[in-house]
């Protein structure tokens, strides 16, 4: 039974590792090439999760809603970045930081402006909603499964492109050194956008995809961006590599601390205690592991090369 | 002659001039109005105004204003507009409170000024036991009632081995504590989960466990979103016949409807225990249902129903002192009797003022238009007293 249990527990960490990778790739690029700190990254997880919300409504189709959020959010993406995000790349990471807090303000606001307060929420496909065996004697949520595929997918396109086509040899030029690849003549301010658009509808695609599970509901992005900025540190600034691997160990070691740390402590401490400290060593987990990465390896785990 | 009038007419007119300065009762609501959590808070703020509306505007011959102000799920924001409506507004009472936390931090700014506290939804242990305190009221309940009477309803229903979900925060320790108190059964597992404005929502890890515990039944504390997303996810975990559910204070008139909308059938028939219910057979829960139906043309929820009681509870302090606000013992006095129209019917208060009251079983059921609501099916509890009210010493 134990193994089971563990098992289950791999695939729920997998799940959430992966989405968090959708969302820190997007963060780590725009930070490590554009260096860009962009604290309303979540903001596109949220409006992708509506966007995909009101349309699945609309339609009555989750596959409709998920083909057409995503255009919609890359151009919010795109049209954030010409409006705003543009004029900042100039600035230092003070001005960054207040005015993309500042777009945080906006977007939750235009949510609540548009759609209410009470978030939405939309019921799966039927043959999205039941289980799968995976193993003998092992069932689990196949959207959650459907969930692991496709952000894996993403990693692996997202690899290719990086590491065989040109546009991915500009973004690790650009990430290792900005001025040179400006200097040799490559439009750098269409690569920015290309970037900031790529980044937003990753995190658009994980929000859409987290919103049937639980719902679309204003600030969701907010929540999750801090753990994204974790994974970023751990996995290393700039970093694609970093980022995926970074999201799997973050996703893994939040999940499994969840289910098997008040067990583990319930062999040394009382009961009482140990149901009390669990909850809160459990949330502490990653910042511990943040903590001792920065103390014993400070750019990450891996960092890009040529940094 | 006549200059000696007019001087008299000037003296009495400047006698006067505190008097009509207080010509309104001022009342501070304090509720979440921003994040995921608004929606919690619409449902009281539309309540509210529909009790003013209800009572004319007014009380005591006095006009009614009412200052809304939002703790934004946050305690430290929700003490810093406390301490807005305490001192730079001067309300009378100040009343509302999601969050027990958020009450805790905010309840000596009211307390230590001399106002009256009113929770309307709030029931933490520590106010109703060691931190009670003469000028605070409640017209909801203590936190640990409400799942006390889940776990008689478990050991009726001859279920032995319960699994516990709640959030890690003081009314979620309360819900545990109260459900522990009366469940005579083993409780195999037991998760309490981060809470605040990065709540966690995603509970798979926590449902595996949970599937895996060899329990009958699973008891549920997830209030405001939560709750939809805690069911959507036991549907999808497969859980619906492996594990009943149980509940307090999450399937409610707030996420009935947006679980209809995703056709979550599992939620259809589940119990939960609840003072109140839109369906309970009192004058004044006939008044106010069908009033906030026809107004905004949703079910309340018992948020909304607590918070309508809160402004008929000052209505009738201020009425029992004929509009002096200055008799805060008139005041108090009146309020200790609960002589005013409730929701849900006639109670008393203890001395802890929190109300001694019937707590019920309530069911999920479509309604005749064929909404989701829930109906009261059984008394659970009769005039039943919160567990804190000896440690009180008023």
């Amino acid at each position: 039974m134990d193994s089971t249990l563990l098992v289950i527990q791999i695939l729920n960490g997998l799940q959430l590792g992966v989405l968090l990778f959708l969302l820190a790739a997007g963060l780590t690029l725009v930070f490590g090439i554009m260096d860009f700190i962009n604290l309303a990254h979540g903001s596109f997880y949220m409006v992708g999760a509506f966007f995909c919300a009101t349309l699945t409504l609309w339609f009555d189709s989750f596959l409709l809603g998920l083909l057409l959020a995503l255009p919609l959010t890359l151009a919010v993406g795109v049209v954030v970045e010409l409006l705003v995000v543009r004029h900042l790349y100039q600035e230092d990471h003070l001005q960054q930081i207040l005015a993309t807090f500042g777009l945080i303000l906006v977007a939750d606001t235009l949510v609540h402006i548009i759609w209410g307060p009470e978030g939405l929420t939309f019921a799966l496909p039927e043959v999205l909603n039941g289980q799968v065996t995976v193993l003998p004697g092992i069932r689990f949520p196949i959207y959650r499964i459907l969930i692991i595929s496709v952000g894996l997918l993403i990693a692996a396109g997202l690899y290719w492109v990086v590491a065989r086509t040109r546009i991915g040899m500009l973004i690790r030029a650009g990430a290792s050194n900005r001025r040179m690849v400006g200097a040799l003549g490559v439009d750098i301010r269409y690569l920015f956008t290309l970037v900031f658009g790529a980044g937003a509808v990753m995190a658009g695609l994980a929000g859409l995809m987290i919103a049937p599970i639980t719902e679309a509901s204003i600030g969701m992005g907010n929540e999750i961006l801090i753990v994204a900025f974790v994974v970023i540190v751990i996995g290393g600034i700039g970093s694609i590599k970093g980022a995926f691997l970074g999201a799997l160990l973050v996703g893994l070691i939040d999940t499994l601390g969840r289910s098997f740390l008040d067990g583990m402590l319930k062999l040394v401490l009382s009961n009482q205690a140990a149901e009390t400290s669990a909850p809160a060593i459990s949330a502490m987990l990653i910042y511990i592991l943040m903590a001792a990465i920065l103390y014993f390896r400070p750019q990450g785990l891996f960092p890009p090369k040529g940094r | 002659m006549k200059i000696r009038i007019t001087l008299l007419s000037v003296v009495v007119a400047l006698l006067a001039l505190p008097a009509s300065a207080a010509d309104k009762v001022k009342i501070g609501f304090v509720t979440t109005l921003t994040t995921g959590a608004a929606v919690i808070g619409k449902d009281m703020q539309d309540a509210v105004n529909l009790a003013v509306e209800d009572i004319g505007g007014k009380m005591g011959g006095l006009d009614v204003e009412m200052i809304f102000g939002d703790d934004g799920f946050k305690p430290e924001t929700g003490k810093q507009v406390t301490d807005k409506l305490v001192k730079s507004d001067d309300v009378d009472f100040v009343a509302g409170y999601i969050w027990s936390h958020v009450l805790l931090a905010s309840q000596k700014s009211v307390l230590g000024a001399g106002k009256f506290l009113i929770s309307a939804n709030a029931g933490p242990s520590q106010l109703a036991g060691k931190l009670c305190n003469k000028n605070f009221f409640s017209t909801s309940w203590q936190n640990d009632q409400t799942p006390m009477a889940m776990g008689e309803v478990l050991n009726q229903r001859g279920i032995k081995k319960l699994y516990i979900m709640s959030p890690n925060y003081a009314a979620g320790k309360n819900m545990v504590a109260g459900v522990e108190r009366t469940f005579k059964g083993e409780i195999v597992g037991k998760d309490m989960t981060k809470w605040g404005k990065d709540a966690q929502l995603d509970f798979s890890a926590e449902l595996a466990k949970a599937g895996a515990s060899g329990a009958d039944a699973i008891f549920v504390f997830y209030p405001g979103k939560a709750g939809g997303a805690f069911i959507k996810q036991y549907e999808q975990a497969g859980l619906t016949d492996k594990l009943p559910l149980y509940t307090v204070f999450t399937i409610d008139s707030i996420a009935l409807p947006k679980l209809q909308k995703a056709k979550m059938k599992a939620v259809l028939g589940s119990l939960n225990t609840q003072f109140w219910g839109p369906d309970l057979d009192t004058p004044q829960n006939h008044r106010f249902v069908s009033g906030f139906k026809k107004k905004y043309g949703r079910y309340p929820s018992f948020y909304a129903a607590q918070s309508y009681d809160s402004i008929f509870l000052i209505k009738s302090a201020v009425e029992a002192v004929g509009g002096n606000l200055a008799d805060m013992d008139g005041m108090r006095a009146a309020m200790e009797k609960a002589d005013f129209p409730s929701v849900r019917g006639a109670f008393r208060y203890g001395k802890n003022h929190f109300p001694i009251q019937n707590f019920y079983l309530r069911k999920v059921v479509e309604d005749s238009d064929g909404n989701w609501t829930t109906s009261v099916v059984d008394t659970v509890f009769e005039d039943h007293q919160d567990t804190y009210a000896g440690e009180c010493k008023i």
